[in-house]
């Protein structure tokens, strides 16, 4: 157990995975810890299509989508670790990290140059969005719903309400059904659904579920232990309830999607500076953390992507930077430019850029806007948006060659025309 | 001679332990949840009281109680292993008035004997506590408060008592007490009939209930409900010290503090409801709203609200005389009330235990045990080991490697041990919050998102039964309602 690793990855979700796979092509050595007893992360929970769009241009299922990437991982010299849970990251230099870890083979610490944390994300809860009531069963997210549904075999209840219109949300709406579980309706608090309009049609329409849009569920009703109805209000314009537009909606079970959140924790212990726009690390653009050098962030754990395809490509990004790093023995001096969200942008990753080489930014805009420019401050890059929601990510490249064109912050905006 | 204790709450199992050390009484514990705690005690501020804000006049016996039993949670929390802490606590002053309200606590301080009592001027204060509202302008300190895990410390107590041949009949409601020539000859339950020479009724919201029962008809309960909001341990500002705004006759204010896990607790709120309010366990927005705005004065700034890692409700079971109800009554003979243990009533308890026990050596010669077990420990928790002492553990048993609860770092092996336990202490019915309130599963960040079905399928193996059928509670509080499918197989049928 005494040998040092290139790069250890922490977490064998997509992201992970394909960072794994990048480090051992590119000869180093490599680790993948993985909480689980198994690889894949979230999309082994996930049996619907809709995986793989831009990275394979194919429509798989999650479990046929990161299988792939299991499978190359089986074929290379990776060292696997599985049930073995990361509880704490200690940053001793720039060429090494320790990771202490307990797995049922006992806990101990392993070295590494270099980490790939790539951890996925948390679901929000029902106290988290504040909704009071009765602490009572029949309340669960939409992630352990789906765990327990298509990995255990367990149906969680009848007659759903869902909270968010997400994908997440619509995807679970339609999953119930097809249960023969009955879907009285999902409940968005935006006035305008969250999710794919492919996604309202297919999940929703199709199979007849209301959806209500500037709606929240302001009580909890309960029945000897468990969900026996929910109260659901209108909201105003600053999203609180409306006195009187309570109606009371019958129910057994009650689906929290409202959102995911980067698993942060150990980031922040070590020291990781956290964006609260994302939430997540504030990064350069080789994903690497701005304040800990040699820890660098893909997938979900990095920023709440839509398509695993991006949780991927922020992967190899990643892996792709640790090569360089340990070549380097860290990541050459730059002078760092800031990239600052402007009008009408939520947040841009990654928050700064070297100008040494092509850039992916990802982005999302922080309300519905029609006819408007994408727009890149200084380098005069515009890309024509005909209608965009807060809910679509966007990935925008920036070339070297256009980088090059200006030295300076690069401000992102969303401009109407 | 048998006891029988209706409620094993923490005023119940304080009057078991205090029992179990006498070789002639058999004590049996009987409650209609199915597990131990579950009533008041477990949603409730969990402080240890100094017990200067109880006036000595007004509550004579509540003020001693409080007192005593503040000192027996020295020795408990060691003897039993309980979580808990002894920071001391301030209430904060915020004008000319509430300056006034300090200086008669301190008064009660002198007269109750209370020790260590003083009151600070804004410097001392905020250097004792720098995360307290700058707008503060004095305090008065007392330092020997503290705050203990109250269901830990319940189940900690059941298995002493178990230990010590104390009997646990979990998940039966007393629905009579029988009655025969004025005297208590035992109580009719959910489930069976008991006989008993000494009836205690400890049942906390339900004590008048169970009074009835024996023909006692002088009080009631009415239900003072107080809302909490829980914040991660990651939370800021999170003062060392307990603190709380001054108290107004109905409540002790509003406190922020510290809990024995590291998170933050806000609360609680005091609403009065009608007495056949007994289950409205719920939180409100208006009642969350309040604590916000409570706190927002007691520290410099709020939490932020993504770190609420649950909000909840507990009901103070308010007796309508206003005194604790504690008695040992001729008739009928042998039926004792312990009624009314509104708050400081966490504090009390241990007295409480050891004041019963003396109400009845008056009437019966009690004989002590050669052989008394004092002590109990708690679950090892294998992310508070050294790595040597974890190594040795998961060489022997490899579950304890096995993470379940990232957000707790709690292993397999954990889990199991608390399934035993709840199975030592009669147990019937393996719960959800059973495993939750011994293990601190499904309690951090996620609130069980992740683990829930986990610890579901660990409970389904060891217990032998479906992970549907568990419950988070009991009653209807299943975890599914079936396998998947089940609702087309339902149709064909
Ligand atoms: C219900 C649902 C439906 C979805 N549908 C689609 C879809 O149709 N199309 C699509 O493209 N995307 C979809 N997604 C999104 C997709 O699943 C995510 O983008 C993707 O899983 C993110 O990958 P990741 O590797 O960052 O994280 P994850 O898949 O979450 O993997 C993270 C891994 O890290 C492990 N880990 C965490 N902490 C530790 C630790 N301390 N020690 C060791 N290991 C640790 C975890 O156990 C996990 O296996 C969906 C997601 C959900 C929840
Ligand atoms: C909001 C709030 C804050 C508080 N803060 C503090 C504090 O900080 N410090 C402090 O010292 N005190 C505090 N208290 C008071 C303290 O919590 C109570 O005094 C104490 O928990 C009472 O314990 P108990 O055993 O009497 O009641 P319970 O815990 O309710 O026990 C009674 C038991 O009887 C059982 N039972 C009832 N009816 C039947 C039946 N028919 N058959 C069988 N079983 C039955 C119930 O299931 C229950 O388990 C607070 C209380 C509240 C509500």
């Amino acid at each position: 157990m005494n040998k040092t690793y290139d790069v250890a990855v922490i977490g064998g979700g997509p992201a992970g995975l394909a960072a794994a796979i990048k480090t051992a092509d590119k000869g180093l050595k490599t680790v993948v810890i993985e909480a689980m007893n198994r690889l894949g992360g979230i999309p082994i929970q996930c049996i619907h299509t809709g995986f793989g769009l831009h990275y394979f241009k194919e429509d798989l299922t999650g479990p046929e989508f990161v299988y792939r990437f299991i499978d190359k991982v089986m074929d290379r010299d990776i060292d696997l670790l599985l049930e073995t849970y990361v509880e704490e990251i200690i940053n001793e230099s720039m060429m090494s990290k320790k990771i202490k870890i307990i797995s049922p083979k006992g806990s101990w610490i392993i070295e590494s140059k270099t980490i790939i944390y790539a951890a996925g994300a948390r679901e929000r809860h029902r106290y988290e969005i504040g909704i009071p009531g009765f602490n009572v069963a029949g309340v669960y997210t939409a992630g352990e719903a789906q765990a327990m549904m298509d990995l255990y075999g367990i149906m969680p209840g009848k007659k759903i309400l869902i909270i968010g219109s997400g994908d997440v949300g619509l995807i679970m709406a339609r999953r119930f059904v097809l249960e023969g579980a009955e879907v009285v309706g999902v409940v968005e608090i935006l006035g305008y659904p969250s999710g794919l309009t492919r996604n309202i049609v297919q999940c929703l329409q199709d199979f007849g579920i209301p959806l209500l849009l500037r709606h929240t569920v302001t009580e909890i009703k309960a029945n000897n232990g468990r969900v026996s109805s929910a109260i659901i209000s209108e909201v105003d314009e600053s999203l609180n309830p409306t006195p009187g537009t309570e109606k009371e909606v019958k129910c057994d079970t009650i689906i929290i999607a409202a959102g995911l959140r980067p698993r942060t924790k150990l980031l922040k212990k070590m020291g990781v500076l956290i964006d609260p726009r994302t939430r997540g690390p504030i990064v350069n653009d080789y994903l690497e953390s701005i304040s800990v050098p040699g820890v660098f962030i893909a997938g979900n754990a990095l920023v709440i992507n839509d398509y695993v395809d991006y949780a991927v490509e922020q992967g190899e990004t990643a892996a792709e930077s640790v090569h360089e790093y340990i070549e380097n023995k860290g990541v050459l001096s730059a002078e760092w430019r800031k990239v600052i969200p402007g009008s009408n942008i939520l947040f841009v990753v990654p928050h700064y850029v070297s100008g040494r080489k092509d850039v992916v930014l990802y982005s999302r805009v922080s309300r519905p806007l029609e006819n408007t420019y994408f727009q890149i401050g200084g380098i005069g890059k515009k890309i024509p948006l005909i209608k965009i929601m807060p809910s679509t990510m966007l990935r925008i490249v920036l070339r070297k060659t256009e980088l090059s064109k200006y030295i300076g912050d690069i401000v992102v905006e969303a401009v109407e025309k | 001679m048998r006891v029988g204790i209706i409620g094993a709450g923490i005023v119940g199992l304080s009057i078991a332990r205090w029992l179990s050390r006498y070789e002639n009484i058999e004590v049996h514990v009987i409650d209609k949840n199915p597990d131990v705690g579950w009533g008041v005690t477990k949603a409730n501020t969990s402080i240890i009281h100094p017990c200067h804000e109880e006036d000595p006049d007004k509550h004579p016996l509540r003020m001693r109680l409080c007192l005593e039993g503040h000192d027996l949670w020295y020795e408990w929390v060691r003897e039993l292993d309980i979580p808990s802490r002894w920071p001391g606590e301030i209430i904060v002053a915020f004008n000319d008035e509430e300056i006034h309200v300090l200086k008669h606590y301190l008064s009660l301080a002198v007269r109750n004997k209370v020790p260590g009592v003083k009151l600070l001027d804004k410097e001392e204060l905020l250097s004792i506590e720098p995360k307290i509202n700058p707008s503060a302008i004095m305090g008065l300190y007392a330092p020997s408060a503290g705050s203990i895990d109250p269901i830990q410390a319940a189940i900690a107590i059941a298995e002493n008592c178990a230990d010590n041949n104390v009997y646990f009949h979990l998940g039966e409601k007393v629905i009579d007490v029988i009655i025969r020539d004025r005297r208590v000859v035992g109580v009719v339950t959910s489930e069976k009939v008991y006989d008993f020479d000494i009836v205690i009724n400890a049942a906390g919201l339900y004590a008048d209930e169970i009074s009835r029962m024996a023909g006692i008809n002088d009080y009631y309960i009415f239900p003072r409900r107080g809302q909490y909001i829980l914040y991660d341990s990651t939370a800021e500002p999170k003062p060392e010290k307990i603190i709380h705004t001054t108290p107004t006759p109905k409540t002790k204010g509003v406190y922020v503090l510290k809990t024995t896990d590291d998170t933050l607790l806000i609360g609680p709120t005091a609403e009065d409801l009608s007495p056949d309010k007994k289950n409205e366990l719920r939180t409100t927005r208006e009642g969350i709203n309040y604590l916000l705005r409570n706190a927002e004065k007691l520290l410099p700034r709020l939490p932020p609200r993504n770190l609420v890692i649950k909000t909840f409700a507990g009901l103070r079971p308010e007796p309508s005389t206003g005194s604790f109800i504690i008695r040992f009554h001729e008739d009928p003979w042998g039926f004792i009330d312990v009624a009314g243990i509104r708050s400081p009533g966490l504090t009390a308890a241990p007295a409480i235990g050891k004041y019963v026990v003396e109400l009845i050596h008056k009437h019966i010669d009690l004989k002590p045990k050669n052989k008394w077990k004092r002590y109990r420990k708690g679950i090892v928790r294998i992310k508070d080991l050294g790595v040597e002492d974890r190594n040795k553990l998961i060489t022997k048993n490899p579950s304890y490697g096995r993470i379940i609860c990232q957000c707790r770092g709690v292993s397999e092996a954990e889990i199991i041990e608390a399934i035993n336990r709840m199975k030592k202490i009669g147990v019937k019915e393996i719960t959800l919050d059973g495993i939750k309130f011994r293990t601190h599963t499904m309690y951090g960040r996620c609130q069980g998102s992740f683990c829930r079905v986990l610890v579901s399928l660990i409970i389904s193996r060891y217990v032998g039964i479906k992970p549907w059928e568990i419950t988070f509670r009991g009653g209807n509080s299943f975890y599914g309602i079936g396998e998947v499918k089940s609702l087309f197989k339902e149709v064909i049928r």
